[in-house]
């Protein structure tokens, strides 16, 4: 009861004796005006209570450490610590945007998983293997010429050099493969999609 | 529908912390001790 007449100064002198009970006079008196100054800039109770805690957090290991001088102004420090941390928070809160999810936004409408699903890779399986079999009915110069640029990724100039061909024929040879690939698809009904 | 001039605002209201902020602070407080040895503080946190 007589703490809550003694000034502050006098409130953190007992504190650092090791009354605990002037600590709780202290924030008693000042908390309303602490927290509301956190809240007017955070406008969210529970931010606000964690920035709270952090501040008296940094007040109790000041005092007891006994790096505090006083001077009469413990409120006025105790305001500037809250309002550093509050900065503190805002800094990371830019860094580190924190997106809540509501009824009308969701994050997963924007993260797309690009992966094959288990039935779609399965196809795709089925017609790489439909793929090599038609590559085997072709003539063997038009399926090296495919193999070359299709599974190697060489150039017409690289092909000619190692088929040992001008690059006019190995061209020839590209366009005659394609038109024959085309015509076993369409004989034998084919269907290579995914 | 409402004029805005006879809105509350947010300073007029008693804002306070929870009470299990409070209650965190205190009891952390009460357990933290802190040793000075040379120019390095150690803390320590009894349970």
């Amino acid at each position: 009861m007589a703490n809550l007449v003694l000034p502050d100064a006098v409130l953190v002198k007992n504190y650092l004796n090791g009354d605990e009970s002037a600590l709780s006079s202290l924030i008693e008196r000042h908390q309303s005006k602490i927290y509301g100054f956190i809240y007017s800039k955070i406008n969210d109770r529970d931010l606000s209570d964690d920035i709270f805690q952090d501040t008296f957090i940094k007040v109790i290991k000041t005092l007891k450490t006994k790096s505090y001088n006083e001077e009469g102004k413990f409120l006025p420090w105790v305001m500037r610590i809250a309002h550093n941390l509050v900065v503190d928070y805002f800094r990371k809160a830019k860094k580190m945007p924190f997106l809540r999810e509501t009824e009308e936004f969701s994050i997963f409408n924007y993260m797309t998983d690009n992966s094959q699903t288990i039935e779609n890779q399965m196809i795709l399986d089925q017609v790489e293997v439909d793929l090599t079999r038609l590559l085997n009915e072709l003539p063997d110069d038009q399926k090296e010429v495919i193999l070359m640029r299709m599974y190697q990724d060489l150039s017409f100039k690289e092909i000619a050099e190692l088929t040992g061909v001008s690059i006019n024929t190995a061209l020839g040879r590209m366009r005659y493969a394609l038109l024959n690939l085309r015509k076993i698809i369409e004989k034998n009904q084919i269907i290579l999609t995914n | 529908m409402a004029k805005l001039y006879s809105k509350k605002k947010l300073a007029f209201q008693n804002m306070l912390p929870k009470k299990d902020t409070i209650s965190f602070l205190l009891n952390y407080s009460k357990a933290l001790n802190v040793y000075k040895i040379g120019n390095v503080s150690v803390e320590f946190i009894a349970n």
